[in-house]
């Protein structure tokens, strides 16, 4: 059910600064990919011109080619659009606050007009199934607030709010950074069974979790694309020093 | 530069899909929202909608500005800026001067700063360094309170308590004992410039002291702490430490109390006698700027008499936005941009 | 202590504080204090003799009468009573949405230079004194018609309520965590929607106070009303026509030489604060109520 993602000289820029610097990559279809590298270096940035969310930065640019399945991600259709059919999950959860549990999941369904109250209520326990807190919160769901659960749930109520689009492809920008070793533990389990429907994108500054999860893995430093390959190459057998010597702890 | 990105080395086939079952029924919903279309236009819609409620705001100052000018118009061609300058205000001959109302506005407001200020610093003061912790809520609540009384409430008041007690022991005290000053002569009636002056005193009392302590409390701890380092006793830390750092914005807070007071119209108008008169004395009725437009405008007749105090208003207007802005300035120095530094 | 060096001999931490400094702080904290008392005891006095004036003269009477001609004992306030919240109910319909428009604009696309014209524009309108609002409301709405009426009171109120909300509503939505309004884009939800269903009705409680804070401050005003609604002694629902009002008959009784109307004067300024206050706690309530 996932799509791949062809990169094609991607540059992007804050104002004058250049943060990304002609990147090309391919990842593949239902596959992990993870993207590491030391602060700055770009990745979120990266991440966030898949889905054109560096856009709303002010004064921000992206130039080059990109193409998630058979759609062009800068030719051809506004924005929005294009993020309806490309999931985000972010760094610090972010539920919407005066909805509830169930609204927070169905927000990406309703706000953008989908009005089936009986597929909603479907594909609202599907997503929750699938960030594995459908069996938690099913009996207080409609009541509880979005904001009112612990950390990891609170992202793992951001990951079926994402996937309840169904989108085709899951970005994710460092998503355990600002939760517990355990509700990281429990997120990593569920990027191995989402990997079965959807291509997943994972930023992530944590090296071990990249050899955890990602099949492939992409090495970013100072906007550029340094190395790209097998998550087991890239760790074990790097090909550019500039790797081997972050992996290795010389930097970063 | 050698790139390893492009062409990832094949894995040992895909992964199988999810099932099928899964991969069929779901799409419908992601099918229906892909065919809702493009956010552009309504988006434009929206933020030219939003864009003209911006514009209201602009509109409605030159809204103000256009009327007031227009409907002066009359009054000033015929009298010129000597306008302010005369003072005798004559409806039945025509003769318009606006010098008593400027004198009384002017009196009026610089009496009730007078005794505004200290009352006011001194709460603020008190709330922000003095107070137990536990006082401070309920105190500048209470305080705030203030500021919730409308005009027209602190004029009923004023009429009948105020006045009385003005009329029957604060004004014979003042006359015995300070007469010779010439300020408090004359006929103690309580109404009149004294009247007005307490009770724009007591309305502007909440302005002045929100502002003292909101830069009171701007000043970084590190300067109070500097002061009591040297051994300084707590007023000393209070003069040194903050009121010396926060000396701008309290100014600032002043002139917004200054603003206030001229602009102030109800409570004035019911005290203040009502009288086109300049008088040394304190205890005499006078007019102001904001009481003669309450009281006469409804039932002016004539267009130079309208127009007359069309300019009155339009000259308070100009008045006020000048103090206003210098006040804002002036707060802004100490809470947003660079504060005050301490001589020491 | 055997120094050879040139350091004068002076030991600064065994004097003792002088006695003067020592006064000079007590006389401070004494003042302080007594400024406050000053500060309060009209506040006192005030509410005192709203209650304990008004209380008496507050009567079925009062409420359901209009009133009689001068100098006759008796009626009540009930047309202004009615005449305040009609104009109220205008000025809120005129102004309310206005403002919140502006609010939004500023907070979503006005971080730049036009923006912070506005910006300075509205903190500059709240100082303009409410007589000069009450002459431009004249000269727009009562010039134009020929007459007094309720339309011209609730265009010069809401003229008033406009910037303050405006600069609220401002202040609340820049408040929403700029990651609430992300996860909404990230769902390819559009600009209009996010704004309005999500970082609005993330802002609504602190909007809400805005408003009711413009409310409350406009629903005491007199001066603006002395030439634009006018007043009536009768009871009016026409937009068209004078309209009577709370504070305006206050100023009215008070002002007249009649005893009687003198003690209505209390009762209607008892019933003035007191609406208010119920005013502004009541929409409090609702808004806590549709909040999850």
């Amino acid at each position: 059910m996932g799509v791949g993602i062809q990169v094609e000289k991607l540059n992007a820029f804050f104002g004058k600064t250049q943060a990304l610097q002609d990147i090309n990559i391919s990842v593949l279809a239902n596959h992990c990919t993870a993207v590491i590298g030391p602060s700055g270096c770009g990745k979120s940035t990266f991440v966030r011109c898949l889905n054109r969310m560096h856009e709303t930065v002010p004064e921000a640019k992206a130039t080059g080619r990109v193409r998630i399945g058979e759609m062009d991600v800068y030719n051809g259709s506004s924005a929005t659009h294009i993020r309806r059919r490309i999931g985000m999950v972010f760094q610090k959860p972010n539920p919407f606050p005066t909805m509830s549990i169930y609204d927070n999941v169905a927000a990406g369904l309703k706000l953008n007009g989908f009005r089936d109250r009986k597929r909603t209520d479907e594909i609202v326990e599907r997503s929750l199934t699938y960030a594995a807190l459908f069996h938690e919160v099913k009996d207080t769901m409609h009541k509880k607030s979005g904001a009112s659960l612990s950390g990891g749930q609170q992202q793992r109520l951001c990951i079926a709010r994402a996937v309840a689009v169904e989108p085709q492809v899951l970005l994710m920008d460092e998503p355990c950074s600002a939760l517990d070793p355990i509700s990281t533990g429990k997120i990593e389990e569920l990027i191995f069974q989402l990997k079965e429907k959807f291509t997943i994108v994972i930023v992530t500054h944590n090296m071990q979790q990249a050899s955890r999860v990602a099949e492939f893995t992409g090495f970013f430093l100072l906007g550029k694309l340094i190395e790209f390959d097998k998550t087991e190459k890239i760790f074990t057998n790097p090909s550019d020093k500039r790797t081997e010597d972050y992996i290795t702890g010389r930097f970063g | 530069m050698a790139n390893h990105a492009l062409g990832a080395p094949q894995l040992p086939g895909p992964q199988p899909v999810a099932n099928k079952e899964v991969a069929g029924e779901t799409r419908i919903a992601a099918e229906a929202l892909i065919k809702s279309g493009g956010s552009e236009v309504p988006d434009a819609i929206f933020r030219y909608a939003m864009l003209a409620c911006g514009l209201c705001v602009l509109a409605l100052v030159a809204v103000i500005v256009f009327q007031l000018t227009t409907n002066s118009k009359l009054s000033w061609h015929a009298f010129g800026l000597k306008f302010f300058f005369q003072s005798e205000w004559d409806p039945v001959n025509d003769q318009y001067g606006a010098l008593p109302f400027v004198y009384g506005t002017l009196v009026s407001s610089i009496l009730a700063l007078i005794i505004a200020v200290p009352l006011a610093v001194g709460v603020a003061v008190f709330i922000t360094e003095m107070c137990p912790v536990w006082l401070r809520g309920p105190l500048s609540f209470t305080t705030e309170l203030l500021a919730a009384i409308p005009s027209v409430i602190y004029g009923l008041w004023a009429i009948f308590v105020l006045v009385p007690l003005l009329r029957n022991y604060v004004q014979p005290f003042l006359a015995k004992y300070f007469g010779w000053t010439t300020m408090f002569e004359g006929p103690p009636f309580g109404i009149g410039m004294l009247a007005a002056g307490i009770i724009l005193a007591i309305m502007i009392v909440p302005i002045i002291s929100a502002i003292t302590r909101e830069v009171m409390t701007a000043v970084p701890q590190q300067q109070r702490e500097a002061v009591l380092a040297l051994g300084s006793t707590r007023w000393e830390m209070i003069s040194t430490g903050v009121l010396r750092n926060a000396r701008a914005g309290i100014m600032g807070g002043i002139i917004l109390g200054l603003g206030r007071a001229l602009g102030e119209t109800m409570a004035v108008t019911m005290v203040i006698g009502n009288r086109p008169e300049i008088a040394k004395s304190l205890f005499a009725p006078g007019y102001t700027m904001a009481s003669v437009i309450a009281n006469e405008f409804s039932e002016a007749t004539g267009d130079l008499y309208l127009s007359s105090l069309v300019e009155v208003g339009l000259a308070l207007f100009i008045v006020t936005i000048i103090v206003n802005i210098i006040a804002q300035f002036l707060v802004w120095t100490v809470t947003r941009g660079t504060p005050a530094r301490a001589n020491v | 202590m055997s120094s050879s060096t040139a350091l004068p001999q002076h030991d600064f931490a065994a004097a003792p504080i002088s006695l003067r400094r020592r006064f000079l702080d007590n006389l401070a904290t004494g003042s302080a204090i007594a400024a406050v008392i000053l500060v309060l005891a009209p506040l006192v006095a005030i509410f005192g003799y709203l209650i304990y004036k008004g209380i008496g003269a507050l009567n079925w009477d009062f409420l359901t009468q209009i009133p009689k001609p001068p100098g006759e004992t008796g009626g009540g306030m009930s047309n202004a009573i009615a005449g305040s919240a009609y104009i109220l109910l205008l000025a809120s319909i005129l102004g309310v949405p206005i403002g919140i428009g502006a609010g939004i604009y500023l907070a979503e696309y006005g971080r730049n230079k036009f923006g912070d014209i506005i910006r300075f524009t509205a903190d500059v309108l709240n100082g303009v004194p409410s007589i000069v609002i009450g002459i431009v409301a004249y000269g727009i709405v009562v010039i134009r018609q020929g007459h007094f009426s309720a339309l011209a009171g609730g265009a010069a109120l809401a003229m008033m309520m406009i910037p303050t909300i405006t600069r609220t509503t401002e202040e609340m939505l820049l408040l929403v965590p700029n990651v609430v309004k992300e996860a909404a884009y990230g769902l390819g939800v559009s600009r209009w929607r996010t704004t309005l269903s999500i970082t609005l009705r993330t802002a609504t409680s602190g909007v809400i106070t805005g408003v009711m804070l413009a409310f409350a401050r406009v629903a005491g005003e007199t001066a603006p009303l002395l030439f634009t609604a006018f007043g009536n002694t009768y009871w009016n629902w026409k937009i068209n026509e004078p309209t009577a009002a709370l504070s305006l008959q206050v100023f009215t009784y008070a002002t007249s030489p009649y005893d009687d109307w003198h003690r209505q004067a209390w009762a209607g300024a008892l019933m003035l604060i007191v609406l208010i206050v119920l005013s502004v706690t009541a929409v409090r309530i609702a808004a806590g109520r549709t909040m999850k």
